[in-house]
């Protein structure tokens, strides 16, 4: 953001109404992720300099005659010596109408798990489609990921266009196979854009090589999304993450729950139930540093004082009375399993879940999922890293939670390896 | 935009308060690293908006290499003060007096790399299992895949194939003894949204971020502060400007860019129309293309 130079020299405070956009990209090996990704920054002014120097620099030494965009976003050095990136990293830039965060996420078979980080807090995914392939298995994986974590919003990038004359026929035709595709997913917002990354076709300039083509241009499509309503505005909850007692003379008696809102939209006077315990009371007050708040909802992080003394501590929710999460022992989730050692039959596990931690064994595995196909394999039940599994689990206590298709925040829980303290799986309430 | 949504420093806010509060939950015994520079400062504001009306519950660690800028050190001083929270100084000279780290020699001579060693020695000598830096990921292509919660193991080493994947907004800070962890709550933020920021909350900074007159000589592309610990080769001349410093390191390998910008928005309007980055003008990364990474596995901050 910081090179508008062509931009009329922007004044300070307007950069302070912008929202924020997350979104991942996925695409298989070669269908031009790291030129779009480039592309983006560099039509959007996002790049300085000297970071352009270097990529000159480094395409020189490759021996290529054009510098490279795909190279700004090159990450580490073993990357850089095998071409091929191999964790998400994140990128930014922005426009004068909003900020965004990429996940970067590389599109290998075996970095599902990467795709399914990236994914979990993304907005929006952009999916790469090279228009001489078109619908590939690849493609069906990252839709169905996309599905599984619930992204509000895919845009189907159908890629080199160039390569294909910019001919409507290919687009459409890629266009209808991924809509017959994408009828078994839940996906809700799908767009589809024509575009050469490597020319610049569609991304931020309109292209005049597709006439044909009237809808936005990707950068166009990024800045209007609506996201406002992305997060769940309805049902209140707000897991402690601790609770804040100053000890000091002006303050003696303060105690105050510290969290972020996962949920909903809180007011003082409401009336709120606290998570397990079940004691009832109402919002005194929802504080912050800048004042109190006449409401609160996510993802703020405040700290809401009670009117009543009740024992509260991390892992307890606050929770509006008329409407309650589910308390939860035996819990079927989908689970995508990350670590190279797989589980292992009744394993016990740490569980987490918004702020709390609890114990977990892997009661069954109910199937496995072919993520080409969404076939359900109950025989081989093997699973390893990057596989998606749906499994039973049995917790010591109780979780408060509710379908990750309602809530993503509440509805999402990772498994940690109490040897190793890994992160071994990421799982999602059904 | 609808009455639910936070424009994006508020939203950068909720989550670096967020996972500012997650440490405080999932440690024993957190630091903030805070050096004096714009992003310390930042952390140490966010910490005092985490845990308000209550006191930061995090002691500062600051990495002293000796040479600083005075004002640097003026402003901790006053700050830690003001915030009543405890100073802990790892002293680099004192690494080299008691022969942990060797000084560098020669014309570029910095400290910036045996920071590490003093770095390493703190967090051992005070058990800290929970370091929280000022690094953004937009800072340097190394940082890009950092995560919010950094894993370190007894070594104080980062192994960038070996970090935990970070889904959703669960982060997992369990380690065992002797490891420990790099936490980053500025992680998704760039070095426009940490200026509009300190424009918004009207926070106070160290002087040295604001154009002033300052003796530099020129050296790398950049002027680099006259002071008692660079030595100026006969063929460079000293000579007068007015500069003005987008980060603040050593002062041996910190240049200054020519600047008039003496107020924060003058400032916000010279960042937005920047073509560097901050850190071009920083000795330590120019070295080579993977400096940051290769002192990153080292341990460094
Ligand atoms: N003709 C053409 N080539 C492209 C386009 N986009 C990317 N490429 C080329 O395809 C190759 C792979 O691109 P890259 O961005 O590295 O792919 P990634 O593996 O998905 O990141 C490179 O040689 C690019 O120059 C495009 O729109 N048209």
């Amino acid at each position: 953001m910081s090179n508008n130079s062509q931009e009329p020299r922007a004044k300070a405070n307007s950069y302070l109404d912008m929202e924020l956009l997350r979104f991942t990209t996925a695409g298989s090996v070669d269908d031009g992720k790291s030129t779009l990704i480039g592309r983006l920054l560099f039509d959007s002014k996002s790049i300085f300099q000297d970071q352009m120097d270097q990529v000159a620099i480094s395409s020189e030494r490759k021996g290529l005659e054009h510098t490279d965009l795909a190279l700004l976003t090159d990450g580490l050095k073993d990357e850089r010596e095998q071409g091929i990136t191999i964790d998400v990293a994140y990128r930014y830039f922005a426009t004068p109408k909003r900020k965004f965060i990429i996940a970067d996420t590389p599109g290998h078979i075996q970095y599902t798990r990467n795709m399914v980080t990236g994914a979990s807090t993304a907005n929006c995914a952009l999916l790469l489609v090279d228009a001489r392939k078109g619908v590939i298995e690849q493609t069906q994986r990252h839709s169905i990921i996309a599905s599984l974590l619930k992204i509000p919003h895919v845009i189907v990038c159908i890629n080199k266009m160039d390569l294909v004359d910019y001919s409507e026929e290919t687009f459409e035709q890629i266009k209808e196979d991924y809509e017959a595709f994408a009828s078994k997913l839940e996906v809700k917002d799908v767009r589809f854009i024509p575009i050469s990354a490597l020319n610049g076709d569609n991304v931020v300039n309109r292209s005049e090589n597709m006439s044909w083509y009237e809808g936005s241009t990707l950068l166009y499509t990024l800045e209007n999304i609506h996201i406002g309503s992305d997060y769940n505005h309805i049902d209140c909850r707000f897991p402690v993450q601790t609770v804040i007692r100053p000890k000091n003379d002006r303050y003696h008696d303060y105690r105050g729950y510290a969290g972020r809102i996962a949920s909903g939209v809180f007011k003082p006077g409401d009336e709120v139930t606290v998570m397990p315990s079940g004691f009832s009371s109402k919002i005194k007050s929802i504080d912050t540093y800048d004042g109190e708040l006449e409401e609160a909802f996510a993802p703020m992080s405040v700290t809401i004082q009670l009117e009543d003394e009740i024992d509260i501590g991390r892992g307890d929710m606050i929770v509006r009375t008329g409407n309650k999460p589910q308390m939860l022992q035996d819990i079927e989730v989908m689970l995508c399993w990350l670590n190279v050692k797989g589980p292992k039959p009744r394993a016990k596990y740490i569980l987490r879940h918004t702020t709390a931690e609890v114990k977990t064994m892997i009661q069954e595995i109910t199937y496995k999922l072919d993520i080409s196909t969404l076939h359900r394999n109950e025989e081989d039940k093997d699973v390893t890293a990057n596989d998606i599994c749906k499994v039973k689990l049995r917790t010591t206590k109780p979780l408060l939670a509710d379908a990750y298709r309602k809530n993503r925040i509440t509805g999402s829980l990772i498994l940690v390896d109490e040897a190793t303290n890994e992160t071994v799986a990421a799982g999602m309430i059904v | 935009m609808s009455s639910y949504n936070l424009t994006h420093i508020k939203e950068l806010e909720a989550e670096a308060i967020y996972i500012l509060r997650e440490v405080f939950a999932q440690f024993e015994n957190p630091a903030i690293l805070f050096s004096g520079g714009k992003d310390s400062i930042c952390v140490a504001h966010l910490a005092r908006k985490a845990f308000f009306p209550a006191k930061i519950p995090f002691p500062f660690v600051h990495v002293d290499t000796g040479h600083n800028f005075p004002e640097t050190i003026e402003f901790r001083n006053n700050y830690v003060e003001e915030l009543g929270v405890k100073l802990i100084v790892g002293s680099v000279q004192k690494s080299i007096d008691d022969g942990a780290a060797a000084e560098e020699k020669g014309k570029n001579a910095s400290r910036n790399a045996i920071q590490t060693v003093t770095l390493l020695d703190t967090i051992e000598e005070h058990g800290f299992d929970a370091c929280i830096g000022g690094a953004r990921r937009d800072e340097e292509k190394a940082r890009a895949k950092e995560r919010f919660f950094s894993h370190r193991d007894e070594f104080g080493q980062w192994d960038p194939k070996n970090q935990r994947p970070e889904l959703w907004n669960i982060f997992n800070g369990r380690c065992h003894q002797g490891e420990n962890f790099r936490v980053f709550p500025l992680s998704n933020w760039t070095e426009m949204d940490v200026w509009q920021y300190i424009l918004s909350e009207n926070m106070s900074l160290p002087s040295l971020y604001f154009a002033h007159d300052r003796k530099v000589i020129r050296r790398s592309n950049t002027w680099l502060p006259v002071s008692e610990f660079i030595t100026i080769a006969d063929d460079e001349e000293v000579v007068t400007k007015r500069i003005r410093f987008r980060t603040l390191g050593d002062i041996t390998i910190t240049g200054g860019d020519e600047s008039d910008a003496d107020t924060l928005e003058k400032i916000v309007d010279e960042v937005a129309a920047a073509r560097q980055t901050e850190r071009g003008n920083r000795e330590d990364d120019k070295r080579s293309e993977t400096s940051m990474e290769d002192r990153k596995k080292q341990g460094y901050f």
